[in-house]
């Protein structure tokens, strides 16, 4: 079991449980997250589900292979912290993750 | 100049999965279709979303990529001779004295007895920046789509992206804009390499130019632009003067027309029975991802058990005095006329 956290564009935080093996988007989704449409359900072909990743976490999530960087072509506000949500694998150790959620997915 | 209006047993309203399979299922029961689609294919969102995503849920299809789903698709439907219409969005919906009078954004006019909306997550839209105020400069300044190359004549255009739209754009409205600038995130473009080489060449040849950033800020007034605030990779930013910008940052879905039919809506979904799937309104139905009811899965494969009971439903509505016998296609000779292999 991991503990993410989600900061909305105001502040505010949701931190939801999310079991290993499932995506960041998808504990987001479970859990009813605003701010994370995930259109196309996980597939990385919307760039709908756009968070940027607190600095203390961007070497434990790692960086976004070549089609998730193309992807990201098609996000607003592209940041050098910019992940799609549905890409970043959750593991026991991301427990605690941090991941701030745009103004708008589009 | 009066346009002439298809007639029709039924309008598909969605050419994705659902929507292709509902020909099928309606022309075995004698019920003509035409299917209507915003995107310039079939396909659906598997055509948009994930052509060449691998699909496991398919029965009998161990594993299917959206487009091998479609083009199969395509191929079992191609008996009933349904019409394609692609690049079209249907507007408006019109009780009639029997049945409905459809028309399109393009102005085409359909007159069916049944209607069959199978819009999935609603129509495919051009994304649009979140940039405070964009909405005043949307098509005086702002475009998301190119309809008359004219309209660029002599201006100072601004195309934003990295993808083929981006990049075809660029070609296209090079030799007939006064000035052209390409503004991209970063270097590499997911686009064909052909048109990428073209563009270098365009920016080598000092014809277009080619710069590193996002759009921040828009500036102008009355609905006309002037220019925008870019900020480059390093964090810095730049003024960028345009009188036109042209964002290309993919498709998004939004309901659209479908919330102005006078159907009752459910958070953006038609309710449906679960017997006919039909919406509030007798004779139009509702299948695939755009409906609910209790227990809804959306799933293509749900679609397909909802387009079959639909047409069940529809055939009543077209034949009120005919007499349906079931009939399986492994055994019904005249099932398998109407496939043609027979």
């Amino acid at each position: 079991m991991a503990r993410i956290t989600f900061i909305q564009p105001d502040g505010t935080e949701n931190t939801v449980e999310a079991e290993p093996g499932m995506t960041v988007m998808e504990a987001a989704v479970k859990n009813s997250v605003r701010g994370i449409a995930a259109e196309c359900g996980g597939a990385c072909s919307c760039a709908t589900c756009h968070v940027y990743v607190e600095d203390d976490w961007r070497q434990a999530t790692g960086e976004p292979e070549a089609m998730e960087e193309d992807m990201l072509d098609f996000a607003f506000d592209v940041r050098p912290e910019s992940r799609l949500s549905c890409q970043i694998k959750v593991t026991s150790e991301l427990d605690g993750l941090r991941v701030r959620i745009p103004e708008k997915q589009f | 100049m009066s346009v002439d209006v298809i007639k029709t047993d039924a309008v598909i309203i969605g050419a994705g999965p659902v929507g292709l399979f509902a020909v099928f299922e309606l022309g075995l029961l004698d019920v003509k279709a035409h299917v209507i689609d915003i995107l310039d294919r079939p396909g659906g969102q598997c055509a948009e979303l994930y052509p060449e995503k691998p699909i496991y849920d398919i029965p009998a299809l161990p594993v299917v990529t959206g487009q091998e789903l479609t083009d199969q698709l395509m191929e079992q439907i191609a008996p009933f001779g349904a019409e394609l219409h692609f690049n079209e969005r249907v507007e408006s919906i019109q009780r009639t004295e029997d049945g409905f009078r459809l028309e399109t954004d393009a102005g085409t006019p359909f007159e069916c007895k049944v209607i069959v909306i199978a819009a999935g997550g609603g129509s495919f839209t051009p994304k649009r920046p979140p940039l405070p105020g964009i909405e005043d400069y949307e098509n005086t300044s702002v475009f998301y789509s190119v309809r008359k190359m004219d309209a660029f004549r002599d201006r100072d255009v601004l195309i934003v992206g990295g993808g083929d739209s981006a990049l075809d754009w660029t070609l296209n409205l090079q030799p007939v804009a006064k000035s052209l600038t390409l503004l991209h995130r970063r270097s590499e473009f997911r686009a064909a390499p052909a048109s990428v080489q073209k563009m270098m060449d365009l920016v080598d040849s000092g014809n277009i130019s080619f710069k590193l950033g996002q759009v921040a800020t828009l500036h102008g007034d009355n609905g006309r632009l002037t220019g925008v605030t870019v900020k480059g990779p390093d964090g810095t930013t730049f003024e960028q003067p345009t009188e036109v910008m042209l964002p290309f940052f993919g498709l998004t879905m939004k309901l659209g027309p479908v919330a102005n039919w006078g159907l009752n809506l459910e958070e953006n979904l038609i309710p449906v029975d679960t017997e006919k799937f039909e919406t509030s309104e007798k004779g139009i139905f509702a299948i695939g991802d755009i409906n609910t009811y209790p227990g809804k899965l959306k799933l293509i494969l749900s679609g397909f058990h909802e387009a079959a009971l639909m047409a069940q439903a529809a055939h009543r509505i077209i034949y009120p005095d005919k007499k349906l016998i079931f009939q399986y296609t492994t055994s019904s000779s005249n099932l398998q006329k109407k496939l043609g292999v027979k």
